[in-house]
């Protein structure tokens, strides 16, 4: 196998089961077609019905066979069903040889782990944590895992890097002609977002739901005119416990609200807050404390900002009822809270992830991004950020829009413990790459903030002296110094079992599976 | 033991000092984060007996082995009368600590028998004898009607108040507002102030209650105490806020302070400042004042 080095100095295979890679070259210096993907023309007659009585008529009119490719969104997250019984019935119908395209894989998607060892499913697209993450980590699937953010999967899709087959749409409501919504009925999730690509870009689409309403839906979030099929059921597709949070839960250890305070000094420090200010966190305990924190701070400046996005949580939509934002725009709702304002409040807006982050699109919405606040499993002496895999190699996480709203955002803040139990996280080399350094701006730790050299805060923020600033080389040495030395590097065998992508198309790094 | 009058023994900032149990790892680990003027390292009442050897070994080997900054490091031993004293001693006087908190204060004898005890342990490891300071806590009747021969002990750098225990002890019960420890307190303030040691005033048990906090710190603070005992790091940032001095009281200071140097220089006995004598006390508050504002904008 040849190799070339990328940019970041990551070894990345020329080709892997047959299908030549693009190293990583920088921001906006990756490949990009001419033309978009177009999937296939489906026509529907007047008096033609959508409606079909089981999953396996799906499987069966959308025309799957060995090889085939098929989609999902995962707003359901943990309470998610419906990848599990579409699953369940491919493997009834002797199918093989199946690309899974889901936006992410949860830990209740482990029913599917045998399909992965014999050949059912042998490639994964997407964001993967937990049962699936750790035994492709192990070498169970045939070929790869391709870990994409939430801006790159949409690229995929749309560029016709993937072709899906059939998207399944869990849908929480949907009319009989197709017409779907995910703010009301039991599975209620919120946003659509994610499916958004899949729906316009996949040769069938099936709308699965508990709750059938009557035509016409309303709001309509994904419309009729790309759904080819609707199957109700009446075996639920999803838990409502696992699909939203009645609350999420703030933070209470004083570490990450120390870490969280001082996110928000460094973007005050960094001169963007005021008025026109726009942000997104996520739903993590952290990121809550920040927002919570920045509201404050900015009820008590009288600061109102332009937006505010999502990973909509009710800490940011008190925010805008607070008038403090404009309006938020939402790719992903977290929890019931968020979901209620999605449906009453004009100013919280449904995107889809193409509009959200898709870097080859004549514009989205990270790129409005004054500030991100992200999390990660690592990061390293040159910033670069790893979110997927554990210091030991496995992956345990998928990436989320962590490198899309990283590029795209003027201040992106990577807020991170400076140890793990006793393990550094501030690292010579990160074990894998998902955001390169040159997107991360500053990394807030409980016991310092280092500022990228290269970022263009690096000025105004050495001068704020109330920061508590220390080289990324300090960092580790105090890491370091508390944990005993260094992690041990992770023990993997030469067969390479994942590769991230950047939001691009081009690869940033490749995974090997671990030594057992 | 006769001080000198006037003439601040250790005047340290001790706005906050942070309690952190003994036997927990990861708080004694981060403790230093929070930026708590001091940290006190319990071996004494968050630790269960089962549990007292664990304590103070960690504390001993955490104080070894980790930098705590710019915090003053303190422990909290077990009391006079307890079984556990001598290993605490025993234990963490050869880590040289900034000071011991003795618990349930009682006697100018319990301090004379720690500061004994100290001294002998100063010298059996070679350590320079008195820089171990004694930080009592009043927790009893009987140490509020001695606290005045307890200030005068040597070592003693900082008295605090156990709020709780006091208010049993006296059989009174406890408001939100402390009136019920008002004679306590200003007994103890004016003990410490007669031999310029820093008074510091009981927990306030309400973490959720920031408001509350500050509003009990801004009237510790009015009564003369220096600092505030804290139980939890999100309290530090509240007590800091409340010990911040205004802009006008900031200027003031400036000026008090800038026209006594001036007058040192010129030999003047007399000063006065917007039409008022001041004297050392007032410059002695004055400077207090600029060193609170100096580390509230850090």
């Amino acid at each position: 196998m040849k190799f070339t080095a990328n940019k970041i100095g990551r070894k990345i295979p020329e080709e892997l089961f047959e299908k030549k890679l693009i190293p990583f070259q920088g921001k906006g210096k990756g490949p990009y077609k001419v033309r978009k993907y177009a999937p296939k023309i489906r026509m529907r007659r007047p008096g033609e019905q959508k409606i079909l009585g089981s999953i396996r008529e799906a499987i069966k009119a959308g025309e799957l066979t060995d090889g085939g490719t098929i989609s999902f969104h995962h707003h359901f997250r943990n309470g998610d069903f419906l990848l599990n019984m579409v699953c369940h019935e491919i493997a009834a119908m002797g199918l093989k040889d199946i690309r899974l395209v889901p936006s992410s894989i949860q830990g209740v998607h482990k029913e599917i782990l045998p399909y992965l060892e014999k050949g059912i499913i042998t490639e994964i697209n997407c964001g993967t944590s937990s049962v699936i993450a750790d035994a492709i980590s192990h070498g169970k699937m045939e070929r790869l895992l391709t870990i994409r953010s939430h801006g790159g999967r949409a690229r995929s899709i749309e560029n016709g890097d993937v072709e899906i087959d059939i998207a399944f749409i869990a849908a929480p409501t949907v009319d009989p002609y197709g017409n779907i919504n995910g703010v009301r009925g039991k599975n209620a999730c919120g946003s659509l977002g994610y499916a958004f690509p899949d729906a316009h870009f996949a040769n069938y689409v099936v709308a699965v739901t508990n709750d059938l309403v009557p035509f016409p839906n309303n709001p309509i979030s994904i419309s009729q005119d790309h759904v080819d099929a609707v199957v109700k059921t009446d075996k639920p597709i999803g838990d409502p416990k696992g699909i939203v949070s009645t609350t999420l839960r703030i933070t209470r250890d004083p570490k990450n609200l120390k870490i969280a305070h001082d996110c928000v000094e460094v973007i005050k420090a960094s001169g963007l807050l005021k008025e026109g200010f726009s942000y997104q966190s996520g739903a993590g305990g952290t990121a809550l404390a920040t927002t919570n924190f920045l509201r404050d701070y900015m009820k008590s400046k009288n600061i109102k900002g332009s937006f505010g996005m999502g990973g909509a949580t009710e800490a940011l939509v008190r925010m805008l009822e607070d008038g403090l934002f404009e309006a938020i725009l939402d790719v992903q709702t977290f929890d019931t809270y968020a979901v209620q304002s999605l449906l009453n409040n004009p100013r919280h807006i449904e995107i889809g992830a193409s509009q959200y982050a898709n870097p080859q699109t004549s514009g989205c919405a990270v790129n409005l991004l004054d500030t991100i606040i992200l999390g990660g499993t690592e990061v390293d002496l040159n910033f670069n950020v790893n979110t997927s895999t554990e210091s030991d190699g496995r992956i345990q996480w998928g990436m989320g829009g962590h490198q899309d709203t990283a590029e795209g955002a003027k201040l992106t803040i990577i807020a991170i413990p400076l140890l793990r139990g006793r393990i550094p996280i501030v690292v010579d080399n990160v074990v894998s790459v998902n955001t390169p350094g040159e997107n991360v701006d500053v990394v807030v730790t409980e016991r310092g903030i280092a500022v990228n050299p290269e970022s263009a805060f690096y000025d105004t923020l050495l001068k704020a002296k109330h920061l508590n600033i220390k080289t990324i080389e300090e960092l580790k040495r105090i890491a370091e110094d508390l944990a005993g030395g260094p992690p041990n590097q992770p023990k993997t065998t030469d067969r390479i079992v994942a590769i991230i992508e950047y939001r691009d198309g081009s690869v940033l790094d490749v995974i090997y599976q671990v030594a057992d | 033991m006769k001080k000198e009058p006037f003439k601040e023994k250790d005047d340290r900032l001790r706005r906050t000092r942070l309690y952190i149990p003994g036997n927990h790892p990861a708080m004694i680990q981060n403790a230093e984060i929070y930026g708590a003027d001091s940290l006190i390292f319990d071996l004494e009442d968050s630790i269960p007996l089962t549990e007292k050897d664990t304590a103070r070994i960690l504390v001993r080997n955490a104080i070894q082995a980790l930098n705590f900054g710019r915090s003053e490091v303190t422990v909290r031993i077990n009391g006079i009368n307890t079984p556990f004293l001598e290993k605490d001693l025993e234990a963490i006087v050869p880590t040289k600590p900034d000071g011991l908190l003795l618990p349930k204060a009682e006697t100018e004898e319990d301090i004379l028998f720690l500061h004994e005890r100290i001294t002998e342990l100063e010298k059996k490891h070679g350590l320079p004898v008195g820089k171990i300071r004694i930080m009592p806590i009043i927790e009893t009747a009987l140490g509020v009607v001695n606290v005045e021969k307890i200030v005068a002990a040597p070592r003693i750098a900082a008295v605090g108040i156990g709020g709780e225990d006091l208010t049993a002890d006296i059989g009174a019960i406890r408001t939100p507002d402390g009136r019920e420890l008002e004679y306590i307190s200003s007994k103890i303030i004016v003990a410490c102030a007669a031999y310029h040691i820093q008074a510091i005033d009981t927990v306030f048990a309400d973490i959720n209650d920031q408001e509350g906090l500050f509003q009990a710190t801004k009237r510790a603070i009015s009564r003369g105490f220096q600092g505030k005992s804290v139980i939890h790091p999100s309290q530090i940032e509240v007590v800091h806020r409340a010990f911040m001095p205004s802009e006008e009281e900031i200027e003031k200071a400036k000026r008090i302070v800038k026209a006594y140097r001036e007058s040192l220089k010129k030999g003047l006995g007399a000063v006065s400042v917007d039409g008022r004598m001041i004297d050392l006390p007032i410059v002695m508050r004055a400077e207090r004042i600029l060193k609170r504002a100096k580390a509230g904008k850090k």
